[in-house]
Formats: C-alpha cells, sequence, structure tokens
C-alpha cells in the first residue's frame, strides 16, 4: 500500500428518493489498504451508499472515485477493479463449491489456468478441499459465508464492499470471518465493510458512523472514543445515534 | 474475455436446468402430454354422431336416403320411429344427437318434382358447436343422395335450374380438429418454456440478491439476458420438435411445408417469448409474482385470444383488435400456414415481420430493464 493512494474519494456524495434523503452530502477518502468500517442503525444510509460506491445506483448529487474510476462515468473499468459481497448470500446453492469459484472466476475473466491455481489456493486455505464437489446449499452458514468473501476475491480486486457479511453468523466464525478481513488488507486490498456490530467496529483502521444519511463521526477507534469520551464504539454509537434524534 | 464471462454464465445456467430434473421432467414431457390430451379431448370434429329416424312413409325414397346415413362413417342410427313423438324423450336423455324426418309422401315428392320433397333435420343444439358440425355433415349427406337421384332422372322440359354445390374441404379435408390445435400447442409450449421459466428463474436471482452480484460484476446485461435465454431457447426448441413428432407420430397430423421455415418461425417466436418473460421478471419483485404475470399475461392470452381454440372471427368486434398484440396470433397463423397448406414466406412474410418487429422491440425493452437503476 502506497501512502496518500486513494482507494475511495466522495464529495459531497448525495442520494435522494423523491423527497426522502437517503445520503445528505457525505465526504470522506478511504486509503488504499485500509480496513474502512461503516457504521449506522438499519435505515442510516449505509446500504444506499455502497450502492452508489459500486455503481449499482446513481448520485443525486455530488462524486466519487473508486480505485481511481468515476462511479457514474467509469463504470465498467471500476467493475472489474472491485468485489462485492452483499447482505444476502449470493452464490449459488444448486452448484457445487467448486462450480461457484469457477463462475466467478469466469465472469471477471480469469483465464482457465488461472481459474485453476486460484481455485485449489483458496479451497486449500479456507480448508474446503474435502467439500468441492458438494452443493453449497449443504454448507453451514458460516463456511457459506467465507466462501462467499473467497469468491468477491478471486480477482485480486483493489476494492472489496462488504455489506454486512457477517449478519447471522456466531461470534466463532465472525472471529475466523475477520481474520479473513484482516490476510486481505495485508495482502493490500482495501476493505470497505458496512456492519452494525460494534465489537467489529473495534477492528476496523477507521470508522465511519453514519446518522440519517450524514456523517456524525469520522476517524481511528481509539481517536473517536477518546473525544467522545467513552469506552467502546458501542457507547459512541447510542451517543451519536441519541443525538441525532434530538435534532430531528 | 467477454466470450468466457458469457460462457462461464452459460454453463451455469445449464447447470440450474439439468439439476432441477423435476421441473426438467416436466418440461421435457409436457409437449407430449400436451399434445396427446389436446388432441383427443379438445377436437371439435365429430364421429359417430347418434341419429333418429322419422319415417312414416317408409318408402322407397325415403329407405334409399336413410341408407347412405346408414353407411356413413359419421352417423350411427339409433332408432327408427314412424311417429316424431318418440324424438323428444331420446334427445332429453341424450341418446340422440340429431333427429331426420320425412314427410309423409316422401316418394311421392321426390318423383313429382313440382314440389320440393321435404324434410327436417332436428339437431341437440345445446352444444352449439357441435350442432352446426353435425347439421353440415347431414346436410351434405342429403344433398348427395339429391344430386346422384337427379342425374339418375331423365330430363323433363320443365325441369327447374339446381345448382349443385361440391364442397371441398381443402388443406384439411376430413376436418380434423386436430391439424388445427398441433400449431396452437406448439405456441403454447413455446410461451410456456420461454416466458414463463425465464421470469421465474431471472427473478429467483433477483429474490436471493444473485442478481445485485451479477450487476456488479463485469457482465453486461445484455450478456446476462442471452445467458440466461439461450439454454431455455435449446429447451423449447426440443419441445417444438417433440411436439411435432407426437402430432405426427400419434395423430398422423400431415406437415406439408418445409419444416426448417418452422424451426426457424418457432424460434422467432421462442425470442419474442423469451424477451416478454425477461421484462416481466424485471417489472416484478417476487418469484411468485413473476410465475403469477407469466400465467396471465402471456399464458392465458396465448390460449384463449390467439385463434387457438376459439377463432378470432367469432370474437365480438371491440375484442379482435387486441388479439394483433398478441404474438401467439401471428405465429399460429404462420404454423398453420406452414402445416397445414405447405406456404413458405412469400405468404407468410407480414406475420413474419410482425414477429420480428415484436421481437427487436421486447428484447430492446428487456435489455434496457436490465440496465441497473440509475434514475
Amino acid at each position: 500500500m502506497t501512502a496518500g493512494e486513494l482507494a475511495i474519494s466522495a464529495h459531497g456524495l448525495t442520494r435522494r428518493f423523491g423527497s426522502f434523503v437517503a445520503v445528505d452530502h457525505i465526504t470522506f477518502d478511504v486509503g488504499a489498504g485500509e480496513v474502512f468500517g461503516f457504521l449506522g442503525a438499519n435505515g442510516a444510509g449505509k446500504t444506499t451508499a455502497i450502492r452508489m460506491l459500486i455503481g449499482l445506483l446513481a448520485p443525486s448529487d455530488g462524486s466519487a472515485t473508486v480505485a481511481g474510476f468515476d462511479v457514474v462515468t467509469q463504470r465498467a473499468q471500476l467493475r472489474r477493479r472491485i468485489g462485492y459481497m452483499s447482505q444476502r448470500f449470493s452464490l449459488y446453492g444448486d452448484l457445487t463449491v467448486r462450480e461457484n469459484i469457477e463462475l466467478y472466476g469466469g465472469i471477471y475473466g480469469l483465464s482457465d489456468a488461472d481459474i485453476d491455481s486460484r481455485t485449489s489456493a483458496l479451497l486449500d486455505s479456507l480448508g474446503l478441499a474435502r467439500s468441492a464437489g458438494d452443493l453449497v446449499a449443504t454448507l453451514p452458514l458460516g463456511w457459506k459465508q467465507k466462501l462467499a468473501f473467497s469468491v468477491a476475491l478471486l480477482h485480486e480486486p483493489a476494492i472489496v464492499f462488504l455489506d454486512e457479511p457477517t449478519g447471522g453468523v456466531d461470534p466463532i466464525t465472525r472471529r475466523q470471518f475477520w481474520e479473513l478481513i484482516y490476510a486481505a488488507a495485508a495482502r493490500g486490498t482495501t476493505v470497505f465493510v458496512t456492519t452494525h456490530y460494534m465489537d467489529e467496529a473495534e477492528y476496523c483502521d477507521r470508522i465511519c458512523v453514519l446518522v440519517d444519511g450524514t456523517i456524525a463521526a469520522l476517524g481511528t477507534p481509539a481517536a473517536l472514543k477518546a473525544e467522545h469520551g467513552v469506552a467502546t464504539v458501542d457507547e459512541l454509537f447510542v451517543q451519536l445515534a441519541r443525538g441525532a434524534k434530538v435534532t430531528a | 474475455m467477454r466470450h468466457g464471462a458469457l460462457r462461464a454464465f452459460m454453463a451455469k445456467e445449464v447447470r440450474h436446468i439439468l439439476r432441477d430434473r423435476q421441473t426438467l421432467t416436466i418440461l421435457l414431457l409436457m409437449p407430449l402430454v400436451q399434445v396427446v390430451l389436446f388432441g383427443f379431448a379438445l377436437r371439435s370434429d365429430v364421429h359417430d354422431v347418434r341419429l333418429v329416424i322419422v319415417d312414416p312413409a317408409q318408402d322407397v325414397a325415403s329407405l334409399s336416403l336413410r341408407s347412405r346415413f346408414a353407411s356413413s362413417s359419421r352417423f350411427r342410427i339409433v332408432a327408427t320411429t314412424r311417429s316424431a313423438s318418440a324424438v323428444e324423450p331420446l334427445f332429453r336423455r341424450g341418446d340422440a344427437e340429431v333427429a331426420l324426418a320425412f314427410e309423409p309422401d316422401f316418394a311421392g315428392r321426390v318423383a313429382s318434382r313440382t314440389e320440393p320433397a321435404r324434410v327436417r333435420l332436428s339437431v341437440d343444439a345445446s352444444d352449439p358447436n357441435t350442432a352446426t358440425v353435425i347439421q353440415s355433415y347431414a346436410r351434405a349427406v342429403i344433398a348427395q343422395w339429391a344430386e346422384e337421384r337427379a342425374a339418375d332422372m331423365p330430363a323433363v322440359a320443365v325441369r327447374p335450374v339446381r345448382i349443385a354445390t361440391a364442397v371441398r374441404m381443402r388443406f384439411n379435408p376430413t376436418l380434423e380438429s386436430v391439424n388445427l390445435f398441433v400449431p396452437g400447442l406448439i405456441a403454447l409450449v413455446l410461451t410456456l418454456v420461454s416466458a414463463l421459466m425465464t421470469a421465474i428463474s431471472l427473478s429467483r436471482e433477483k429474490e436471493r440478491g444473485t442478481m445485485e452480484v451479477l450487476l456488479v460484476s463485469p457482465l453486461r446485461p445484455w450478456q446476462i439476458i442471452v445467458g440466461k435465454v439461450l439454454p431455455y431457447l435449446a429447451l423449447a426448441f426440443a419441445n417444438v420438435i417433440t411436439a411435432l413428432l407426437a402430432a405426427w407420430l400419434v395423430f398422423h397430423v400431415p406437415f406439408r411445408g418445409s419444416v426448417l421455415l418452422l424451426l426457424g418461425e418457432s424460434l422467432l417466436y421462442a425470442v419474442v417469448s423469451l424477451a416478454l418473460g425477461v421484462l416481466i421478471a424485471a417489472r416484478t419483485s417476487s418469484q411468485r409474482a413473476a410465475m403469477m404475470v407469466a400465467m396471465v399475461g402471456t399464458l392465458l392470452p396465448s390460449t384463449l385470444l390467439s385463434g387457438m381454440i376459439f377463432p378470432i372471427a367469432s370474437m365480438p368486434a371491440w375484442l379482435a383488435p387486441f388479439t394483433t398484440i398478441i404474438p401467439a396470433r401471428w405465429f399460429i397463423v404462420v404454423a398453420r400456414g406452414i402445416m397445414l397448406k405447405g406456404v413458405g414466406l412469400p405468404y407468410l412474410w407480414r406475420e413474419t415481420l410482425v414477429l420480428v418487429g415484436m421481437a427487436l422491440v421486447l428484447m430492446l425493452a428487456a435489455v434496457r430493464s436490465f440496465k441497473p437503476r440509475l434514475a
């Protein structure tokens, strides 16, 4: 990771649905190789923001570049450089583990040789080599999530977007999942992750707390806790969310 | 690399189809079952009509005409009476469908030729379509008999001019209704496989969240659609061939035109249906909704308003124009033309153009509807 190089840069990014402002002029930068946590209550605008950054939704106002590409005008180039894991489980249950990996490898234009070598590496690292021929539907949820994450990284994207990747998963598996995230970051991949598990926020390099579509806090977990005089990110979050309700 | 992406996506689709054994079995057997069921059950041609003869005269002329009916394979004489009063109970019980009553001095009238000899045909018209068919069969038998009688008689100066109407049923001389249904059935099967299955398969991806991941990937909307549609196109093609083989082997439906042309037109119609399926999936939010819309929006009109079962000519004037927007209506004209009349593009170019136009417009709309919503 090169210091000063920006993976994501958003300026006044805004999205309105009719008269409702889901995301209201948010401005932030994410450095290359950072693990960036995007926190917020349900409906705070996390998913809307992520959808604008991955080119699924056009901003109503403002602009953003991801991996150096404009999210509106350079979507085609952008897509080759990002990975995405949605809230919902996004592999195909009626395909085997190997077939799922090969599918995404193929979609991202990897050569057959690359797909082969990356598939074996992936299966080995996840300890799934023996289950390669099993239908994904038969895997436990934790394994499915880890597999989905690894598949999102298969084409070695510069940035991976994870939208609440650990929903409904037990604490041990969540811990293992975060180890995968760190491993990816260590290889230089920028990780943009939304979550509403506040303990996970502590694992991030920097966090951004979204309240009612605006940025209520942005910084390292340690700095933010010190600034607001709280012991945990959980307390910080509650404080910020309450503040929003009073002014709203 | 793009082709690699499309290939990988298509391989996945083929796997989805092959792994869902139950659906696949149903899809493959459906055309066979439909041809057989429709072929046997939905026929409007009439065999073995139960006939009552009311003959007070029992003379040489009436016996001669009666024997004509007796020897016809269409009619079976169930009773012969002298008085018309016996007919009513037979009609009420459903034992007879048609009664042929002679006037008392039938032979005398026939011989005199100054006044027409009269018979009365009474038909059970509780099923009007069948009644009309029976009536025309009976008239044909009588007319032919009268024709031959006239020829036998010596010419007389005052003989009135007779107009002999020779009726020939072209393209379907035995009036087999199964011949008419098979082209319609092909349309139905194609609609079912193409529109319904594509709508279900695409909306499943939306429902499960995999569509979002595909839209974020380098796959373009047209590649997603083509990858979805091509495997079903192959399946639809297999179905057309099954339906044709079943029709030919079981019902000996004639095939007079070019098989290649029919397959080409079927492909065209399948593309129209597939595009409809894509559009339906794009506009609905769940598999269930997509299925309902596909059923009501494509299957019902394709069955009821396409002329497959109910002739468009007998629809009310306000309804008939609506049939022009139904793709099956045009395809059925084409398929019947090729199969029964043996005509080619010189006669069917208009219908073909309409289908091409529909295919283009719907495909364009389908691709547009799958662009990530950027509005």
